[in-house]
């Protein structure tokens, strides 16, 4: 007789599969792409399948593929894909994950695609740019001095050392009433003429920062990408002007190809005479290094960059003393953001005055944003200061995604503030968008639908800067993280009576109170959503409801049967098997599995499917 | 005093005299105007992290709040320890401090004195607020460096370097006496201390009076 086996095959067969990771990206535009359904579809999709102990899924910083968010990576195998929908979930794990097949239509390239390289029939995208900062990006070949050269590079630094002194140098900088692009814009001229002044010591530093530590922001990448040596030739005639001996480029650790270039521009420089001692036949000296950031937010701000440089740990300390008369070792140093320091160059060349004639009356030149978010064109962008939102949003974007409606858009960055669809027609400069309630940052520009839950957007940034704080001051350290704990009450329903009041209170204090930028910021996206959008908060917390429906804990799946034709395209679409039911016949939602992720609400052709919120009377 | 040096300040309607290079807090507590502090200490250099030293400052027609601990006075300027503004901001402070260590005597003072009721925070339990005393005091009265700041943000601790047995600690105690939480949590801090150093034999405590000592 043949002996039974021992063991009855267990009921869900696990499927064989080497050990992968899944990176769900979560920079800015993924998450308002909705990478965080995605993570719990995952997750709750490997858990159905038992295959969670094999295939982990992480998040991820964002890789500059926001114009195909949200964007997920598959290691080791080091494939990429983009415009992931919840109802890809599963084919994702069946087809790659089990069976190994690359699926075509979700693959991005291996390049980020940069708009300088889309096709033109993005006419409408370019109409509205004026190109000074990203002057040469996709013309020239970035590792290539001569392509720079041959495009007028260098010439603003022949110019200066041969006809300028440096103090004309700073002069005509401060015509041109450039100011910095590293966020808080003070002006350069003036920054400049401090530290030349400066009497603290003979010798002398510039800093270009090149931390960038935005998620979802990759101008300063881009330009170190696309043109290195627009920067270098800032810097160097910053060192001349100042009477800098010594320059470092702090460069975000994540960006391998922006290291290879600059420090590829910087020994370029050096073979042509234009760094190193004697310059240009002169008797001007001045070299840079290269400097690998630490990877922290935090080491973005001035004082903990220069800190992170000298080796210590990358905290801030307090101002004053400034940079400009106690910065690097105790010396006089002077720090610009990579934009600011690339817009040198065509100031001295072309005169202060030709680049006073472009923007506002406080606000010259122009700014690069980086578009993302539910706008039908994303990528970096160049406008003058004063551009409108509408201009930003409807003639370069395009308009939103889908022809939504406009609901909001936030600048600035992670403690930039949400600016309403009705301040459209704001022209963007630093003083207007510090009236709006917001800041200009380094330009981060998230187009926002009506589908966005204002409250759910102040919770992931402020979770981000509470994340990132250093934890060296009381009011970011514990203040950030109270209210954090009252914004997770918020959106899971179970915010009370006071709590919009203690989130503002508190909000202020970490304004007024921070020791460090990041704090004082940090309230940003809080108070312009208080606002602008407190009927929001208040829904939630008295009515218990989401408007934007996104606030999983206040949404329930249903299915409404009198629309329900028992097609099963939900039933292939839930990645936990939560719907069943047989064909042609109203189908089943199992709430007690239903992860909320949204996917059959957002496949039913039938609207049969209601995501509607809770009512509590 | 060279008369350039010399610079005149105004501290709540007081017009004072300071020197240049003295900061508000320091002029302040010369004319006898209390500012409450956390982390601020003579003997060590100004850390201007607890913020509980706030003051608004008006310069040329503009108002800022600034930690009168590290803010140099300048020539001009007009302070006040005691706005409403103010007076809101130490209040949050210390019921955010308070809510991270309940039990730490100088917070709960602090907290009578603000006329603070209510904590509307979940209460955490630990026993140490952050203001880096014992961290400068190794380093710059004692010249050993053996405890710094690990982690970020609320996770952020005090550590010997790496998280690892500090062989530089000598077992002086002067972290542990700096400590202003040590009223109320003496035992606790030298267990930090031990903690810190990873070297329980450095510390004993006396079996008769029970104090702690340093057993090198
Ligand atoms: C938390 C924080 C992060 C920052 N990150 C950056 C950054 O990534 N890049 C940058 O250029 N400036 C950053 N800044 C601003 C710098 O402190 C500094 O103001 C700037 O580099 C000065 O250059 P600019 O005058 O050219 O703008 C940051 C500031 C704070 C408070
Ligand atoms: S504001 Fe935040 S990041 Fe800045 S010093 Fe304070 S704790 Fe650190
Ligand atoms: S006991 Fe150790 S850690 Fe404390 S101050 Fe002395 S040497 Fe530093
Ligand atoms: S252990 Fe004491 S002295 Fe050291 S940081 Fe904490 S409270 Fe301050
Ligand atoms: S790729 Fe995800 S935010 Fe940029
Ligand atoms: S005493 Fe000034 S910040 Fe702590």
């Amino acid at each position: 007789m043949i002996r039974k086996a021992k063991h009855k095959t267990p009921r869900k067969t696990k499927a064989k599969v080497a050990s992968k990771t899944i990176n769900i990206c979560h920079g800015t535009s993924c998450i308002e792409a909705g990478s965080g359904q995605l993570e719990v579809a995952f997750e709750a999709a490997l858990r159905h399948k038992s295959l969670s102990a094999d295939v982990k899924v992480r998040p991820g910083r964002c890789m500059g593929y926001c114009h195909v968010a949200p964007v997920l990576t598959i290691e080791p195998d080091g494939v990429t894909y983009g415009n992931v929908k919840l109802s890809d979930v599963e084919r994702i794990i069946d087809k790659h994950v089990i069976g190994g097949k690359i699926l075509k239509d979700l693959l991005v390239p291996a390049e980020p695609a940069y708009p300088s390289l889309q096709p033109l029939s993005r006419a409408g995208f370019f109409e509205k740019q004026v190109l000074i900062v990203m002057r040469n990006r996709g013309r020239i070949d970035p590792e290539s001095i001569e392509d720079y050269i041959a495009n007028d590079g260098y010439q603003a630094l022949a110019k200066a050392v041969s006809e300028m002194e440096p103090e004309q140098v700073i002069d005509e900088v401060k015509r041109a009433d450039l100011r910095g692009r590293g966020g808080a814009g003070f002006p350069t001229g003036l920054k400049w003429e401090i530290c030349r002044r400066s009497k603290t010591s003979e010798t002398k530093y510039i800093v270009c920062n090149a931390d960038e530590g935005d998620p979802g922001a990759f101008m300063d990448r881009s330009l170190l990408e696309s043109d290195p040596h627009a920067v270098v030739e800032g810097m160097i005639l910053g060192a001349y002007a100042i009477g800098a001996s010594h320059g470092f480029v702090y460069v975000r650790e994540e960006y391998p190809i922006a290291l290879e270039r600059i420090v590829g521009a910087i020994e370029a420089a050096r073979d042509y005479g234009l760094l190193g001692e004697g310059i240009l036949g002169s008797d001007f000296s001045f070299d840079i290094s290269v400097v690998r950031g630490a990877g922290a937010f935090v080491c973005g701000e001035e004082t903990a960059l220069m800190a992170s440089i000298e080796g210590k740990d990358g905290r801030p300390r307090p101002r004053p003393p400034f940079p400009a008369e106690r910065g690097l070792w105790g010396c006089p140093t002077n720090i610009n953001n990579v934009e600011t320091w690339a817009n040198v160059p065509p100031i001295i060349l072309k005169g202060g005055e030709w680049y006073a004639s472009i923007g506002t009356a406080k606000s010259k030149g122009t700014k690069v944003f980086s578009l993302v978010g539910k706008v039908k064109n994303t990528g970096l962008i160049e406008v003058p200061m004063g551009t409108t939102l509408r201009e930003i949003i409807y003639d370069i974007g395009g308009g939103v995604l889908r022809d939504r409606k406009l609901k909001a858009v936030q600048t600035g960055g992670p403690s930039g503030g949400c600016i309403p669809a009705s301040l459209i027609d704001l022209p963007v400069d630093y003083e207007e968008l510090s009236k709006a309630g917001s800041i200009m940052g380094s330009g981060g520009l998230i187009v926002m639908d009506e589908d966005t839950c204002m409250v759910d957007v102040a919770r992931y940034f402020v979770r981000f800067l509470e994340e990132e704080s250093c934890g060296k001051c009381t009011p970011c350290r514990e203040g950030l993280t109270r209210m954090r704990q009252i914004l997770d009450r918020i959106v899971e329903g179970k915010g009370k009576k006071g709590d919009i009041e203690l989130l503002e209170a508190l909000a202020k204090v970490v304004k007024d109170a921070s020791l460090c930028g990041l704090g004082a910021t940090a309230p940003n996206p809080v108070l312009s959503t208080l606002k602008y959008f407190r009927d929001e908060y208040e829904a939630h917390v008295y009515r218990k409801r989401c408007p934007a429906k996104v606030c999983k804990a206040l949404i329930v799946y249903r299915v409404i049967p009198e629309k329900c034709t028992g097609c099963q395209r939900c039933v292939r679409a839930c990645p936990v098997g939560a719907i069943s039911g047989p064909r042609a016949q109203p189908h089943n939602l199992d709430q007690s599995l239903c992860i909320k992720c949204g996917a059959c609400y957002e496949v039913c052709k039938f609207d049969a499917i209601a995501g509607d919120a809770i009512y509590v009377e | 005093m060279k008369r350039e040096d010399s610079m005149r300040i105004t501290i709540d309607g007081r017009r004072r005299r300071a020197e240049r290079g003295q900061t508000i807090l320091e002029v302040a507590r010369e004319a006898g105007i209390e500012i409450p502090t956390l982390c601020y200490h003579e003997a060590l250099t100004p850390w201007g992290a607890c913020r509980l030293c706030v003051v608004e400052t008006s310069m040329g027609g503009r108002t800022r709040i600034v930690a009168s601990c590290v803010t140099p006075a300048e020539d001009g300027m007009v302070v006040r320890t005691d706005t409403d503004r103010i007076r809101d901001i130490r209040k949050m402070i210390i019921t955010l401090l308070l809510a991270r260590c309940p039990g730490i005597e100088i917070l709960k003072s602090y907290a009578r004195q603000f006329g603070i009721k209510r904590i509307p925070f979940e209460k955490g339990s630990e026993d140490c607020f952050l203001c880096g005393m014992c961290v400068r005091a190794c380093s710059e009265i004692v010249g050993v460096g053996a405890i710094d700041f690990a982690y970020r943000g609320v996770k952020t601790d005090v550590e010997p370097p790496f998280g690892v047995t500090s062989s530089a600690c000598i077992g002086c105690g002067t972290c542990t006496t700096i400590c202003p939480a040590r009223t109320l949590t003496l035992e606790k801090v030298f267990a930090r201390r031990t903690m810190h150093c990873k070297k329980e034999e450095i510390v004993g405590r006396c079996t008769i009076c029970e104090s702690y000592y340093s057993g090198v």
